[in-house]
């Protein structure tokens, strides 16, 4: 009967193609990391050097640090890759992940509009966001428990202003990746904590400009982490370990230190042997 | 800032110009939704056709309920199935979390809805017109279910056809389940968000408007099928 | 003439929703070709849907001395889109027949009812009068022993309307039993052995053809052929 013979072919071709063969045979991790590394380009510059030398694929989910936290306490990711090193120790005490190491930093940046109508502008952070407080200037936070947001928060804290008394109007928590975040601030000409990275790879700046920056304090630290075999047998342990083993290497430290745009350099390598 | 007219030019350039990454992510959205939607029908399809020449207690609620499963947000899809599929959930095991094989099971999901009311629709006023005829001729309901489903495959590819375009330009339920990865998961819409994001609007605009082209064609295409259907078959 | 009843049908009632459509229809079928006649509104399709099974009855019974195979052909012809040919062949394929035999008995149907150079055509594009035979062609293919036929000609016009009469006159002559329903007076004349007259869901007259159109009994009888006849 044509009819039936119709449907099953339909039923072999839908399964065909949705659990097909592409990728099937790959022999990949999965790396559950911020918007950061993944917006500012870096692991597209470095994760090919990586597979050429071991094989293996390397699939980037970029999430949030909490989001990524989560993911690898699920057990849907066998390497983290954040920074927020507070929670990162957490993670590991917890049992969660084996071990945590430093790969490198980056700095923070604040971003806000250029004619800086709160007198922010200069290499402190901490006098600058008061000043941006107390001319309650628009301010555009993260809000998603990245770890840009976890540093918004101290670096608010270490200032002396008690947010949850001083939010306002002005305080914008849009619960977004830095991407959208900065978005949101272009188009309400407003301040915002960003990494270096996705800042100078981002294209919509409008009336922004750099208003805070090279304050020892905004030095933002990476941490790698494998996700803990014991609490998930299925981790791809040995694949996720090279992965690790690599980026705090020689070579890979190095590979981190060319990645340039614009012929500045994003990321300092600082893991220790 | 870009105005429209440039995005569409580079746009037109992307797509002339067969970019590999251009190529690989418009083919990712087709396998994925297509599959999803093939999959919809296989179980909307049947399911739509009982609904329709069924007698049975429930019935009309779960009618009301596949009529209001239509509307389902597709990022609260994405996360029903994100937790099913994730390791830490019942099917964790199948490890297919953020694979193409997550985006397809979420799509069909949200997709089988659609495609079993809009069958119930067709199926129903078929019903109304052959109904005592093909109980004449000795037809059960389920036989008369299957016969109504061919009998109106033309409205039904029409329906086949709003769940695809449906899948293909959802962005909610993808992006969960499949975790936009370069490469393995990315697809149309989930590639536009993250160009959005990147403040890259002309490329995201770029992208978009290729959508809308296959989404504009898959309409025409269903227009010209059931103008076609009808003058053949009457 | 001694010819024992096929169907009896005892105080047969159907209410629907507070109204009474038929009510306590009483009568004997035995005759080859019945004719049911009566004005709009008398439930004479209702009574016949009863008779096939497609409505279930309130009160009363049908009572068949041996069960008949039926077939129906409605007043609009409905065709599968298909072809003439595959909307011949369903019923024989809902019966379990094997694809050849189907195609074989489809094909002789078609044939008889004159349609065969048509029978690859898409059934849904054929006139009226054409669907009409192919409807006649499915319901004979099934070899029913009672063909029941509700206004078969009521939406054709007259040239289709004499084939149609010529064809199921065929099918009473092969042995199929007929009960029909139809507007045309002079239709039943021609086609019918007995008149069952109704009348707002009672059956009123039972009567031979020609009995019933020289002498009606009841004053409603009158009154319809004196309506229906100028």
């Amino acid at each position: 009967m044509t009819a039936r013979r119709m449907v099953c072919s339909a039923l072999a071709a839908a399964c065909l193609l949705a659990f097909g063969p592409a990728h099937a045979e790959d022999r990949f991790i999965t790396v559950a990391s911020t918007t950061s590394t993944e917006q500012s380009g870096l692991f597209a510059h470095l994760l090919p050097a990586f597979e050429k030398t071991s094989g293996i694929k390397v699939r980037v989910i970029a999430q949030g640090t909490g989001q990524a936290l989560n993911t690898g306490r699920r057990g849907d990711a066998d390497v983290l890759f954040v920074h927020d090193k507070a929670a990162e120790e957490k993670f590991v005490a917890e049992g969660f992940g084996v071990k945590r190491q430093e790969v490198m930093y980056n700095d923070f940046i604040v971003i806000g509009p250029k004619a800086d109508p709160a007198k922010a502008a200069g290499k402190d952070i901490l006098d600058g966001l008061r000043r941006i407080e107390a001319a309650k200037a628009p301010f555009v936070s993260r809000g998603d428990k990245s770890g840009t947001h976890a540093a918004e928060l101290r670096y608010w804290k270490a200032a002396g202003v008690d947010l949850d008394k001083a939010k306002g109007p002005w305080y914008r928590d849009t619960g977004s990746g830095m991407g959208p975040a900065l978005n949101t601030a272009a188009s309400m000409n407003a301040y915002i904590l960003a990494d270096r990275g996705t800042w100078l790879k981002f294209k919509n700046r409008a009336e922004l400009g750099i208003v805070v920056e090279g304050d020892s304090k905004l030095f933002n630290q990476y941490g790698v982490i494998l996700v803990n075999p014991a609490k998930h047998a299925h981790v791809k342990q040995a694949d996720g370990q090279a992965f690790i083993d690599w980026i705090v290497s020689p070579a890979g430290q190095k590979a981190i230190a060319d990645y340039k745009i614009g012929g500045e350099q994003l990321f300092f390598p600082n893991a220790k042997p | 800032m870009t105005t429209l007219g440039d995005s569409f030019l580079m746009a037109w350039q992307l797509t002339a110009s067969a970019d590999g990454r251009l190529a690989e992510i418009v083919l990712l959205s087709l396998r994925v939704s297509l599959s999803a939607t093939l999959i919809a029908c296989l179980i909307g399809m049947p399911v739509g056709a009982l609904l329709a020449v069924g007698r049975f207690p429930g019935r009309r609620i779960l009618i009301v309920l596949f009529n209001g499963l239509m509307g389902l947000p597709p990022v609260v899809v994405g996360l029903l199935v994100y937790l099913l599929l994730s390791r830490a959930g019942p099917l964790g095991s199948f490890g297919l979390l953020f694979s193409p094989a997550a985006m397809v099971v979420a799509q069909a999901v949200l997709v089988t809805p659609i495609v079993a009311a809009l069958t119930r629709q067709v199926v129903a006023d078929e019903w109304t017109e052959y109904r005592e005829q093909l109980r004449s001729l000795g037809a059960s309901r389920a036989r008369a279910a299957a016969t109504l489903l061919w009998d109106g495959r033309f409205s039904l590819s029409t329906a086949a056809l709003a769940g695809f375009g449906r899948a293909i330009a959802e962005v909610g339920a993808v992006m969960i389940v499949g975790g936009n990865i370069d490469g393995v998961t990315r697809v149309m819409t989930t590639t536009i968000a993250l160009e959005t994001s990147k403040g890259d609007l002309p490329l995201a605009l770029a992208l978009g408007f290729i959508l809308i082209v296959v989404v504009l064609s898959i309409n025409a295409v269903a227009y010209a099928l059931r103008g076609w259907a009808e003058r053949k078959w009457g | 003439m001694g010819v024992s009843a096929w169907l009896s049908i005892d105080g047969l009632g159907l209410t629907e929703g507070g109204t009474c459509i038929i009510d306590s229809a009483t009568l004997a079928l035995s005759a080859q070709r019945s004719v049911v006649l009566g004005p709009n509104g008398a439930g004479k399709s209702t009574l016949l849907r009863l008779i096939h099974g497609l409505l279930h009855p309130s009160s009363g019974r049908l009572a068949w001395p041996e069960r008949l195979s039926q077939a129906m052909v409605f007043q609009r012809p409905i065709m599968l889109r298909t072809t003439a040919l595959e909307n011949v062949e369903y019923g024989l394929k809902l019966q379990g027949h094997a694809a050849p035999e189907r195609r074989r008995r489809a094909a002789g149907a078609l044939a008889r009812v004159g349609l065969e150079p048509i029978a690859g055509r898409p059934a849904r594009l054929l006139s009226g009068g054409e669907q009409q035979r192919v409807a006649l062609a499915r319901a004979w293919a099934l070899e029913p022993q009672l063909l029941i036929l509700d206004e078969p000609t009521a939406s054709l016009d007259p040239a289709s309307s004499r084939e149609v009469e010529r064809i199921i006159g065929e099918i009473a002559a092969a042995g199929t039993r007929i009960l029909m329903t139809t507007h045309n007076l002079g239709q039943a004349r021609r086609m019918a052995d007995e008149v069952v007259f109704m009348d707002r869901g009672r059956v009123l007259e039972q009567t031979a053809v020609n009995d019933f159109f020289s002498l009606p009994q009841c004053d409603a009888a009158q009154r319809f052929l004196k309506e229906e006849m100028p």
